[in-house]
């Protein structure tokens, strides 16, 4: 039991990192990117390119491959997102969903749906001793780096100057532009970095997972769920429901097999009706 | 109609010809439209584009070349086309892509159709249409009972024959309790039943069943959950295909749980797989096929031409297709006809042997091909001499004892 939650963490730490990204983007953009889970397919097929083409190990992908996505995000927002944004927000929504098919598509084409071959480091191939159980070293491994990026994502949001501005810029953008804030300035980075995110819980994900271009599709139904119950745009309330919906559904795979796929949306319909927006969002947002 | 460039006489016949076709009686006409027309209708860009899709188009083109080669001028059918669409899984797709074919493209057969439910579409408009279809991609055993009928056709393989090849010989070899995780869709459901009949009538018991959401990349509540069953499976069973497969045995390895003593068997596995996995994550895994490129010295002479002709090696199921047109072929030119009556008439009860059956009969109560099947075993990467040699047989399970012994009464052709 308490080795199946700790699984569950493991799950949700996927879904945080993804969540995390979808949460600064829509906070700052006001898009719903749902491009998010082929960047997180791209970070994955990264890894695998990187190792397979150029013979570039784990750890160089984890360095280079989400700093490469995230360039990529930023010409993105350059070009093409920053020009839809004035206009109603379903060309944004129609944008990055054909973005999405398009990425997926190029990648089929280029790869076929087989998953393609990727192994976990030999450093991290053992198993680990946490007292009450022991678990494979990658899983432990994969709990605490996505744990680091979030506590250090949340110091970034909470103690600079830089995570203020944004912070005022995802609750209130009218009135920080009000008082003399340039928020233009951030929105091209913020997006950047919220596809890094996407890329790196990718790379992550290589050694586990299967590496197709269909996982990121497969995968983003359940991050939207997850941004959904934590609160739209708070980024707070994605990390924090990205691991409660991991637990969720690693128990409910224990307890309840036949009903472990709708659990999740269960899960969010009791939340909206409880709290319409989300655990930790704020009704003014939606105004 | 247009035609062109024909002369007048021959124009007059075609055009007779071509009011024939699909009448009753025919009068003697040979050939409709002058020309055999094979069209494979499969997955060309989803999840089992890569296990069939445009190789299998290939694979069939490869049966007409043979086929010619071997007539010559003597072919009955002068002229052969092949064409190909695409049904992305879905059966209302593969139920007006199938009238298409038949109607507007003049198909004589639809080969190939994998995914039960669209399979079930084809047979209908086949059934109503009166014409043949050969299904080689599709498991389920529906094919050759509820849903059977006189055009209709299943070659290769069937969920009966992945579940008591794999099930009957692991529990045999010794691993009597299974834990079975299956996908909880039509397919996973299918297989968890016969498995599980198959595990028991060999004298095994299957510890316990789950059904899995799909898609699904994260199978660990399983693979934790599986070692503390009591009792202790001894193997635990897959029914995951494709990227499914490939995560659960990816995390089935990152549990270790070979070492704890779980061995893996599984219920539906393709070369491409293996190829994705790397043998080494999947070394001793037991399962059972249709057919396997280097099973003989025939196989293989196959397996390099199509290798020669589109740079890797074919999965079963590409071969089942070539073997399926090449049949249908030989067909024709026993019966003179491309008549959908006389050709399924040729077909039944035919016994052959080609590069992908052995032993083969098309039993006429069902229109189920019998013939051989493979148990399989995965070798460690140690073992692979060559690329795409990742599997050693274990052993031929007969043709009479791979597929269901009697045809289903709810079978009414």
């Amino acid at each position: 039991m308490l080795q199946q939650a700790f699984n569950g963490l493991v799950g949700g730490a996927f879904y945080a990192l993804l969540a995390l990204g979808l949460a600064v983007i829509f906070g700052m953009l006001g898009v719903v990117n749902l491009a998010h889970g082929a960047f997180y397919m791209l970070g994955a097929f990264g890894a695998f390119i990187a190792l397979d083409s150029f013979g570039l190990n784990f750890w160089l992908s984890l360095v280079l491959v989400p700093p490469l996505l995230g360039l990529a995000g930023i010409v993105l927002e350059r070009l093409f997102i920053r020009r839809l944004t004035p206009l109603d927000p379903l060309y944004n929504f129609l944008f990055t969903f054909g973005l999405a098919l398009i990425l997926q598509d190029l990648v089929k084409r280029e790869y076929g749906v087989n998953s393609q071959p990727y192994t976990r480091p030999s450093e991290l191939d053992g198993t680990v001793d946490l007292g009450l159980f022991t678990y494979p070293t990658y899983q432990v491994f994969v709990l605490v780096v996505s744990a680091l990026v979030c506590v250090a994502v949340w110091l970034v949001l909470t103690r600079t100057r830089v995570g203020m501005i944004v912070r005022a810029a995802t609750e209130r953008p009218e009135l920080t532009r009000a008082l003399g804030v340039d928020v233009g300035r951030w929105v091209t980075p913020v997006f950047g970095f919220g596809i890094a995110l996407a890329a790196f819980a990718g790379v992550l994900a290589a050694p586990m997972r299967a590496v197709n271009p269909l996982m990121g599709a497969d995968l983003i139904i359940t991050v939207f769920a997850v941004v959904v119950i934590g609160g739209l745009g708070s980024v707070f309330g994605a990390v924090v429901a990205g691991f409660a919906v991991g637990v969720v559904s690693a128990l409910g795979n224990l307890y309840v097999p036949a009903l472990s796929q709708t659990l999740v949306f269960i899960l969010m319909a009791v939340v909206l009706l409880w709290r319409p927006a989300g655990l930790f969002g704020r009704e003014e947002t939606f105004r | 109609m247009r035609i062109v460039g024909w002369t007048g006489g021959l124009a007059a016949t075609a055009l007779l010809l071509a009011g024939c076709a699909g009448g009753p009686g025919g009068g003697g006409g040979k050939i409709s439209d002058g020309k055999v027309v094979l069209a494979v209708l499969n997955d060309q860009s989803g999840v089992y584009a890569d296990t069939s899709g445009r190789s299998s188009v290939e694979a069939v083109k490869m049966a007409v070349a043979d086929f010619q080669a071997k007539y010559g001028d003597k072919a009955a059918a002068k002229k052969i086309e092949v064409k190909a669409a695409d049904h992305q899984n879905k059966p209302e797709i593969a139920n007006s892509k199938a009238q298409q074919l038949y109607d507007r493209q003049k198909a004589d057969v639809i080969l190939d159709v994998p995914t039960s439910s669209a399979a079930f579409a084809v047979a209908t408009i086949a059934k109503n249409k009166k014409k043949v279809f050969i299904d080689v991609g599709a498991a389920s055993t529906e094919l050759e009972g509820k849903q059977c009928n006189k055009y209709t056709f299943h070659y290769g393989y069937n969920s009966y024959m992945l579940a008591h090849g794999t099930g009957t010989e692991v529990t045999k070899a010794g691993a009597k309790s299974w834990y079975i995780v299956y996908p909880d869709y039509a397919f996973g459901q299918d297989m968890q039943k016969t498995f599980t009949a198959a595990v028991q009538a060999a004298g095994g018991s299957v510890v316990k069943s789950d059904p899995t959401p799909f898609p699904n990349d994260n199978f660990s509540t399983f693979l934790l959950k599986a070692p503390g069953l009591k009792p202790k499976p001894q193997v635990l069973g897959t029914m995951q295909a494709g990227g499914d497969l490939v995560n659960l045995v990816k995390q089935y390895n990152e549990y270790k749980l070979r070492g704890k003593g779980v061995g893996l068997a599984v219920g539906l596995l393709v070369l491409s797989d293996i190829h994705s996995l790397g043998p080494d994550a999947l070394a001793g895994t037991r399962y059972t096929d249709m057919w396997y490129w280097n099973l003989d010295a025939k196989s293989r002479a196959w397996a390099d031409k199509f290798q020669a002709k589109t740079g890797k090696r074919p999965t079963s199921n590409m071969a089942g297709n070539y073997s399926a047109a090449l049949q249908y072929l030989e067909a024709v030119q026993r019966g003179g006809t491309d008549k959908s009556d006389d050709v399924v008439k040729q077909l039944e009860g035919y016994k052959f042997e080609d590069a992908f059956a052995r032993n083969a009969t098309i039993r006429p109560q069902d229109h189920l091909l019998l013939h051989d099947a493979y148990l399989a075993q995965v070798k460690p990467a140690g073992e692979v001499k060559e690329p795409w040699d990742y599997v050693r047989v274990l052993k031929t399970i007969p043709a009479a004892e791979a597929f269901q012994a009697a045809p289903d009464a709810a079978c009414k052709l």
